[in-house]
């Protein structure tokens, strides 16, 4: 599994080292490529513009190849992809711990103005848990590759890639699904909704809205959406397209 | 006897150097050694590059390069075009412009908060860019790889150059200009006022500024200074560093605002207000934006006076974008001077993260950086007109500033770098999206 990040005191805004003298030289921070290491090949994706720290403390913010390689294995991605979003990690990433919190998510002002902001930064996080590590990150978000991707690396006896229709569909369900029993009640419905729209829909008619849809959708008469009436609904929309985002170069 | 000999050696030769560099900023003469030096490190820059380049290629690997541009294609369609387009995918029924609310409406917010997950437009301008090629210092060397003998031999000699040789040199400049300054202005201001008062000022600060700036080797290329900033305007630019203020101001000779500080800047801006009258704000005086306001004016209003340096961003940001400039500059009804400033950042990166480091670990920084290399672009006067008001007059200040310097304009406020961001925009975005539901039925009450 992924290495334990270090635990380390939680940093104030203010970061500012103790042995700032030292760290405001140059020293040896980066690994040339004689003589080779024997751990292998590190990548070092430090947040921009921090002074190189003595080498070791670092250790948590540096991704092995091994992982890497495991990570390309699980979500498909590729090399070039996975480095700059592990760079995009490490600078959300303020507490330097290797993880991220819901506050670092929440510090995104264009996800903060987001109407289901937090529901999508709920879904990083599994069950019970406050921190996910580049693991998890990228998990989540290989959700949303391309699927004409998968073409080149079809692998039909793997399990099915993350970023399957099902896979896309089934995120916008658990999106809905607050409560994670696999069913989108009519409570879960009016209260997702009423995020959406704020204040500025009445009870009434936002209560009629979802009666509407749950009848359209129902077919086994349970007054709830389960996982394959969500499907059957959306059985048109081009997921493929909408719920992917593609990387520039 | 060799150990005195070589002291007092070291020591004339570094007087001389001193005067070498001092005589030629009191007349405001420059010899051109800091733009040599500049081509010379480019041409080594370039060399060093493709070294990194020749051995990515023998390891048959790609060398990692930043994107500023970003990393992901946005689609710049507004939410009711996509949802829209998301429905009629989706729809077997024709035209149905009766639909209020599909299950596929969260396709939208959901792929644009990933998208701002992945890659934002506002968080990445309150930290460094990156660069696209190494300039061999170690503080920007992430994920450059395949560093040979000769590259290391290089930054080496590079670590020994800036520490041991142009770090002392320039601390000595600093030092000499900071406390010139002190001496020069506090003289100038025993004498009675009049002209010749002011003509010595004028000199007296600018002899100053120009010290301070070979103090941190700034290369700096002024264009159309025709459209310098004159009495009684109002001088705005973007805001990088606190350097900003030693660029302009060893061009021009301006009144600065700001708030009286403790410490040595309490010191320098004591001294300064002595000789002219600059505008130092205390800090409870700060949060009374009426106050503020009338003492500008009044400023402003007295010819004689000279132009006022303001950063309407109130916050340093990182030099790939402009964000949203405070009102209250544009509200005074006086000429703005915009003036937009773009850093070389391959010299050195002179933003300042002032939640990473402090003011002094930042000069440190820059002064062991190899040269602040920037442009300078005097942009023509704008004046307020008679149906725009303060804010889209700022708005349009701040697109002529960006599209001068080729930066992103952005309507974020760069207040966000510690401050949560106000729930109306939230509030808007649900606004927009319930009368996409309901927007049909007007006679439909709305709570």
């Amino acid at each position: 599994g992924p290495p334990s990040p270090a635990h380390r005191p939680r940093v104030c805004s203010r970061v500012r080292s103790r042995n700032s003298a030292l760290s405001l030289l140059d020293p040896w921070p980066y690994l040339p490529s004689f003589p080779p290491s024997r751990r292998g090949r590190y990548w070092r994706c430090c947040s921009r513009g921090a002074p190189g720290s003595v080498m070791g403390s670092r250790a948590s913010t540096l991704l092995r190849d091994e992982e890497l390689e495991e990570i390309k294995k699980e979500t498909g991605c590729e090399f070039g992809q996975i480095t700059r979003l592990y760079s995009r990690f490490t600078s959300l990433d303020k507490g330097e711990n290797g993880t991220l919190s819901r506050e670092d998510f929440q510090r995104i002002p264009e996800l903060a103005i987001n109407p289901l902001g937090d529901r999508i930064i709920n879904a990083f996080f599994p069950e019970g848990e406050d921190q996910v590590n580049f693991r998890g990150f990228m998990r989540t978000l290989a959700h949303f590759r391309p699927i004409e991707d998968n073409e080149k690396s079809k692998d039909v006896n793997g399990p099915e890639p993350l970023n399957s229709r099902s896979n896309k569909l089934h995120f916008a369900f658990r999106l809905y699904d607050l409560d994670k029993d696999d069913k989108i009640s009519r409570d879960e419905l009016l209260q997702v909704l009423r995020m959406m729209v704020g204040v500025n829909i009445s009870d009434e008619q936002l209560g009629s809205i979802a009666d509407r849809t749950i009848q359209e959708a129902d077919q086994d008469g349970d007054s709830a959406i389960s996982f394959t009436e969500f499907v059957k609904v959306l059985e048109k929309v081009d997921v493929e397209q909408k719920m992917s985002i593609r990387f520039l170069h | 006897l060799i150990v005195n000999l070589l002291g007092i050696s070291l020591t004339v030769l570094f007087t001389l150097l001193l005067v070498f560099i001092i005589v030629p900023a009191i007349f405001g003469v420059s010899f051109g050694i800091r733009r040599l030096y500049m081509k010379t490190l480019l041409k080594i820059f370039a060399w060093a590059t493709l070294r990194m380049e020749r051995g990515a290629k023998e390891k048959n690997h790609q060398l990692y390069k930043p994107y500023t541009n970003g990393i992901i294609a946005k689609d710049p369609t507004s939410l009711e075009e996509e949802i829209k387009e998301i429905r009629r995918s989706g729809s077997s029924k024709a035209l149905d412009n009766t639909a209020e609310f599909e299950l596929s409406d969260i396709f939208y917010f959901c792929r644009k908060g990933m998208e701002t997950i992945m890659d934002d437009e506002v968080t990445k301008r309150f930290s460094a860019e990156e660069l696209e090629s190494w300039n061999l210092l170690s503080r920007t060397n992430y994920n450059f790889q395949y560093i040979s003998l000769r590259l290391t031999i290089l930054w080496g000699l590079g670590v020994l150059i800036r520490y041991c040789f142009l770090l002392p040199l320039r601390i000595a400049l600093a030092f000499t200009g900071i406390s010139l300054l002190v001496v020069g202005t506090t003289v100038v201001g025993y004498l009675p006022n009049g002209r010749f008062k002011e003509f010595l000022s004028k000199h007296v600060h600018l002899m100053c500024y120009r010290i301070c700036v070979r103090a941190l080797t700034a290369i700096i290329t002024y264009h159309d200074r025709e459209n310098r900033p004159r009495n009684g305007g109002i001088c705005v630019a973007n805001h990088t560093s606190p350097i900003d203020v030693i660029i302009l101001a060893s061009d021009g000779y301006y009144a600065m605002v700001g708030q009286v500080h403790g410490g040595l800047m309490g010191v320098i801006q004591r001294a300064m207000v002595k000789a002219c009258p600059h505008v130092w704000f205390e800090r409870s005086e700060v949060k009374d934006r009426h106050l503020v306001a009338k003492r500008l004016t009044e400023h402003v209003q007295d010819k004689s006076k000279l132009p006022i340096l303001i950063f309407p961003e109130g916050t340093c940001i990182n030099n790939t974008s402009v964000m949203m400039f405070k009102k209250g500059s544009f509200e005074i009804g006086a000429t703005v001077y915009p003036v937009a400033i773009k850093y070389d950042p391959q010299f050195g990166d002179a933003f300042w993260n002032s939640s990473k480091y402090g003011m002094v670990t930042y000069l440190l920084r820059m002064m062991t950086s190899w040269a602040i290399v920037c442009s300078v672009w005097y942009l023509p006067p704008m004046t307020r007109e008679a149906d725009e008001d303060a804010v889209q007059f700022a708005n349009r200040v701040k697109s002529a500033i960006a599209r001068q310097g080729g930066l992103v304009d952005l309507l974020w406020d760069g207040g966000l770098k510690r401050e949560k961001v106000k729930d109306t925009f939230k509030e808007e975005q649900q606004k927009l999206y319930s009368k996409m539901i309901v927007g049909n039925h007007e006679d439909r009450s709305r709570s």
